[in-house]
């Protein structure tokens, strides 16, 4: 158990990298508090699986260093880290048995044999998998493959953190939700940090206490899953998580007033003097509402969308698709109507970052 | 009983055609001549069992099946293990690769009767590029036409050469075919270099290795024109293998019946024995 701290960590597959571009992460610096349940969250590609590989040493990275509380281990072999890590595919020794599989790591580690039934035991009962400890593991459904891969992470009493890589890949739809919330449930048992590495909001939302964000190899934001969902740090933030993502709409600034071709936009507050770029405004659809007649901006429905417990409007003013979410009745494709959005909700962003702020906050 | 659907049959059909007239008609006539006597003339006597009798208990076909076992049998414990090794210190990726898969491949590609030839000039004590070194630079005396196990040794290390590269192109297929995951978690489990081998390769390179087995087994049993062109059976009888015997007695002294019946008996024991080789290997895989 362990803080595990990445200071000004950088990786390139190359051996000689120049520009930024070149990097598959470009800086990093973060803490990750022991005990914690993370989720780190970005599209294929941005370097999520790199850091995992580099907190769990299969990668030495570039520059930079990782502290397990306070020894530094970024020259450290994957063995001598004390960690865990579950793949995207179910990864299991063919020819053992379940519980073999599960007493490997306990075993390659000269456990006594006393400890690695208790523990194999305890093991196998939390993840349901009691009944199987005889089977060949070949012979396993893909749940239970995974669950197996699960099961030997957690099987040391003192790994300082499990890493998990997109687990539920080859899991069946109606098995994910069982298998995300036996994580959850351990995680309260076994009180390990551990981080979730997904391209799946839902997954990550539902599984993280804190959940971060990552693009182009940078970390975009870290926070709980409602500071992610109310206050995105970044406009990409605002699109990758909810659904549909957030509107964002290009704006001018005039006097600290946003104005959306040529529409007053009512900001949550003062907007960043500082910074000039290309201004946004940004509003989840959620915050949307819509109405016949009335105040706010003009625009004409495109599509209607009923998804079941709501229903999704697309409209288009000034020549931008706006999404608004409505519960209830909707107007019909080719209604003009006015869209209204709710004021405390409606942020400022310039090149992309967040440049409002809250009403009274401080700065 | 369950009902089945017998359909299928039609789509065998074809294949059992083709191996009936190219195989098993064939193999007819050779049955006619097992159970025959015939002086030419397409004149026959019907012989009964007795050639077979004839054949399973003389010394001489004992003799050579001994041989033909132990040549198997040695070129089996070296070419598996070998091609293993090879197939495990090659490169994964990069550019060595197809460097070392066409260099592997090339023994394969040369005509046995080339390959006889090749390693028979290459021995030669007084003009060949081992013989003379052997000895005339090391002083060792190495003559495979006058001495037997001279001879033994150079038609195995000639078969090792020639199709050690097929057990290792087989076990790479099977090794390349092995995601990085296993041993990302084999490394993050703690476990050794040995049992990554025994947990993760040599489980993931079990069914290659079967047909690799096989093949070698069928291929080194049924050897004919590779220590025929090097030894021609020599020196005496010590590297007379089964086939070559056989050659001997069907074509050299002529004796059809025998011969024909010595086929079918070697016939029965290569489809035995890969039945039997087939079965034990993948008798694991059913038991669950």
């Amino acid at each position: 158990m362990a803080q595990i701290k990445l200071s000004n960590l950088r990786h390139s597959y190359r051996p000689d990298p120049a520009a930024d571009d070149d990097y598959a992460l470009k800086k990093i610096d973060l803490t990750w508090e022991d005990g914690g349940a993370y989720a780190l969250l970005g599209p294929s590609g941005c370097g999520k699986s790199t850091l995992l590989n580099i907190i769990s040493g299969l990668l030495v990275p570039s520059e930079g260093s990782i502290l397990f509380d306070d020894t530094d281990v970024t020259a450290l072999p994957p063995a001598r880290r004390n960690i865990a890590q579950v793949f995207q595919f179910p990864v299991i020794y063919d020819t053992m048995t379940v519980y073999d599989n599960l007493a490997f790591p306990l075993r390659n580690r000269g456990r006594d044999e006393a400890i690695v039934k208790q523990r194999v035991t305890a093991i196998a009962e939390m993840l349901e998998v009691a009944g199987m400890l005889s089977t060949r593991a070949s012979n396993l459904s893909p749940d239970n493959k995974q669950k197996i891969s699960m099961g030997r992470g957690l099987v040391r009493e003192d790994v300082n953190v499990v890493m998990f890589d997109e687990p539920l890949t080859v899991i069946d739809p109606h098995l994910k939700w069982k298998l995300r919330s036996k994580l959850k449930e351990l995680h309260q048992r076994v009180r390990a940090t551990m981080i979730y590495v997904t391209h799946d909001q839902t997954e990550a939302l539902t599984f993280a206490d804190q959940v971060v964000v990552m693009q182009d190899g940078e970390v975009v934001q870290i926070g709980t899953p409602v500071e992610l969902f109310e206050r995105p740090a970044h406009t990409f933030v605002g699109h990758f998580i909810g659904s549909p993502g957030m509107n964002v709409l290009p704006c001018e600034v005039r006097d600290g007033a946003a104005f959306f071709g040529g529409d007053n936009v009512a900001l949550e507050g003062p907007a960043d003097s500082a910074g000039g770029g290309r201004a946004e405004v940004g509003i989840r659809p959620e915050f949307v509402s819509v109405s016949a007649s009335g105040s706010g901006i003009a625009a004409h429905v495109r599509k209607v969308a009923d998804i079941g417990r709501h229903k999704v409007v697309e409209a288009v003013a000034h020549d931008s698709r706006i999404h608004a979410i409505l519960e209830g009745e909707a107007p019909n494709p080719g209604e003009a109507v006015m869209l209204d959005f709710k004021r405390s909700q409606t942020r400022l962003y310039k090149d992309g970052w967040l440049a409002s702020r809250p009403e009274g906050a401080v700065r | 009983m369950k009902k089945q659907n017998q359909r299928a049959w039609l789509f065998v059909t074809p294949v059992l055609l083709l191996v009936a007239f190219n195989a098993l008609i064939p193999m007819m006539t050779v049955v006619n001549y097992s159970v025959q006597e015939t002086f030419g003339d397409n004149l026959f006597f019907w012989q009964g069992i007795d050639w077979f009798e004839q054949v399973l208990t003389s010394d001489r076909f004992h003799r050579a099946l001994g041989r033909q076992f132990l040549f198997t049998f040695l070129i089996l414990i070296i070419e598996v293990p070998l091609g293993v090794a090879i197939a495990l210190a090659m490169p994964r990726q990069g550019f060595w690769v197809p460097f070392c898969l066409v260099t592997m491949a090339l023994p394969m590609l040369i005509p046995w009767n080339v390959v006889g030839a090749m390693w028979n000039i290459f021995t030669l004590p007084d003009i060949g590029l081992l013989g003379y070194f052997m000895n005339h630079t090391l002083g060792i005396p190495y003559d495979m036409t006058q001495n037997p196990f001279a001879a033994w040794v150079t038609i195995i290390i000639m078969d090792v050469w020639h199709w050690t590269s097929l057990v290792v192109l087989l076990a790479y297929a099977g090794l390349v075919s092995i995601p990085n995951a296993y041993y990302q978690a084999a490394e993050i489990d703690g476990a050794s270099g040995w049992a990554v081998f025994r947990f993760i390769q040599l489980p993931k390179m079990k069914t290659v290795l079967t047909i690799a087995i096989l093949l070698r087994f069928m291929d080194s049993f049924n050897i004919y024109t590779e220590p025929f062109v090097l030894t021609g059976g020599g020196p005496g009888n010590s590297t007379t293998l089964l086939s070559i015997d056989l050659v001997k007695i069907a074509l050299g002294q002529f004796d059809l019946g025998p011969a024909a019946a010595m086929s079918l008996i070697y016939f029965a024991i290569t489809l035995l024995a890969s039945w039997l080789f087939y079965t034990l290997m993948t008798m694991n895989d059913n038991k669950s």
